[in-house]
């Protein structure tokens, strides 16, 4: 067996698919492949690179296996990063556990074109009233309970893309600029109507922002409310010194 | 042919599946094994190229097959069909199991790099790994092995029908095998 491994050709360029690989290693010899680069000396800022992106582009980063796999190549980047000493015989090389599973992985990856072969191979005769397994094996019976319900749910709900929507904010009340504005007409007036608190052409925020400053500036004791009659014009007063102590 | 080569004709023709050393010779308990092998090689001689079916010797033990040549005339009639195929995910598997047998679900995942579980029982359930013990480690883990039906599919007689290690192109250290075939 020296054939070399081949993945299910047929695509031309960098097509990705999410079945085309059957793992976070799969896709990292994908990759190594492409580039043709030698596997025990991995370029590994350049495939860490790439591989964050593939999973970007095909929503894999919500995958743990993926995640972790990107993580790891992300800690070695790192680590390659690190200074060394010249000639320091107890350096190890940070990817050597990587290459190590990623040739590990290309030896299974051979054995399944060769068991693929041979199943081939094998299912070119018929045995004695073979029959063939049943299109859809009948599914086990569903071991699951309301909280795997929900949280799968959950899961399907979180890959859900945010729609684009816009955002309605409410615009806030400005009860500090209503706050200064009565301050400053203290300053001037002892006395002055709820239409000078206001101002001209309020709009309802105004009125409410109005409205609040007072009643704040009421229980601080900085000036005080009276409506001289049943639904007449409010009167906002100066409060006195001694009334403020 | 002599009798007991005709016997063993009329039992291989009866089975669906491949019959072995052991159940052939329980037919006629005095011929012994060695009778029954030489009976054996009778039966296969005589289905030569006269025939469209020949005996084969897969999964340890003997069966009758159509000939190759006659698969897609068969198939297009729709008096036989292929099994389906097996998805790369559960190929994998299966080489990581059959070379490293018995082994648990976790070193299968470290393996492959992902999440294992589920194509593990899916071949539990169609019969080709099982449960062959119990780890030593942490929670007794449970260890798979091939099935015979797993050689059925592959048309491998035994296990040693696997390539080796060494053949491969990609050449590495020698796993912690525990039961390899050499």
């Amino acid at each position: 067996m020296t054939t070399p491994i081949t993945r299910d050709a047929g695509s031309s360029g960098f097509v990705v698919e999410l079945d085309k690989f059957s793992g976070p290693l799969d896709l990292l010899l994908h990759l190594i492949r492409e580039d043709e680069v030698d596997i025990t000396d991995l370029p590994i800022a350049k495939i860490a690179d790439q591989f964050l992106s593939v999973i970007n582009e095909l929503g894999l980063n919500q995958a743990a296996d993926y995640l972790e796999m990107a993580a790891r190549l992300l800690r070695i980047k790192a680590q390659m990063l690190l200074p060394r000493r010249l000639g320091d015989d107890e350096w190890e090389d940070p990817r050597a556990e990587l290459v190590r599973r990623l040739l590990e992985y290309q030896q299974i990856r051979e054995l399944v074109d060769w068991l693929g072969r041979a199943a081939e191979h094998r299912a070119e005769r018929f045995g004695r009233g073979y029959e063939a397994p049943p299109a859809d094996a009948p599914p086990a019976p569903l071991q699951i309970d309301l909280n795997d319900v929900l949280s799968a749910a959950e899961r399907v709900i979180a890959l859900i893309p945010e729609p684009m929507l816009h955002r309605v904010v409410p615009r806030p009340l400005d009860v500090e600029g209503a706050t200064a504005r009565i301050l400053a007409l203290l300053e001037q007036h002892e006395t002055f109507g709820w239409s000078d608190a206001v101002g001209p052409q309020a709009t309802l925020v105004d009125v409410l922002s109005t409205f609040i400053a007072l009643l704040e500036l009421a229980k601080r004791s900085s000036l005080t409310l009276s409506q001289p009659e049943p639904f007449g014009p409010m009167v906002i007063t100066r409060a006195t010194p001694r009334e403020a102590a | 042919m002599q009798p007991l080569a005709k016997l063993l004709e009329a039992a291989l023709f009866a089975a669906s599946r491949p019959l072995t050393l052991e159940e052939l010779a329980s037919l006629e308990p005095e011929a012994g094994e060695h009778a029954v092998r030489a009976a054996l090689a009778e039966v296969r001689a005589s289905y030569g190229d006269e025939h469209g079916v020949e005996l084969v010797e897969i999964a340890e033990g003997w069966q009758f097959l159509s000939r190759r040549e006659y698969a897609e005339t068969i198939e297009r009639a729709q008096f036989a069909l292929r099994p389906r195929r097996l998805s790369p995910a559960a190929l994998e598997t299966l080489a990581i199991i059959a070379y490293r047998q018995p082994v648990g679900r976790i070193e299968v995942d470290e393996i492959r790099g992902v999440d294992s579980g589920a194509v593990m029982d899916k071949l539990v359930e169609r019969g080709l790994i099982e449960v062959v013990t119990r780890g030593e480690g942490l929670g007794r883990p449970l260890l798979y092995g091939t099935t015979p039906s797993f050689l059925e599919i592959l048309g491998l007689k035994d296990l040693e029908g696997l390539p080796r290690l060494e053949e491969l192109s990609v050449a590495l250290r020698r796993p912690t095998p525990v039961d390899e075939p050499e």
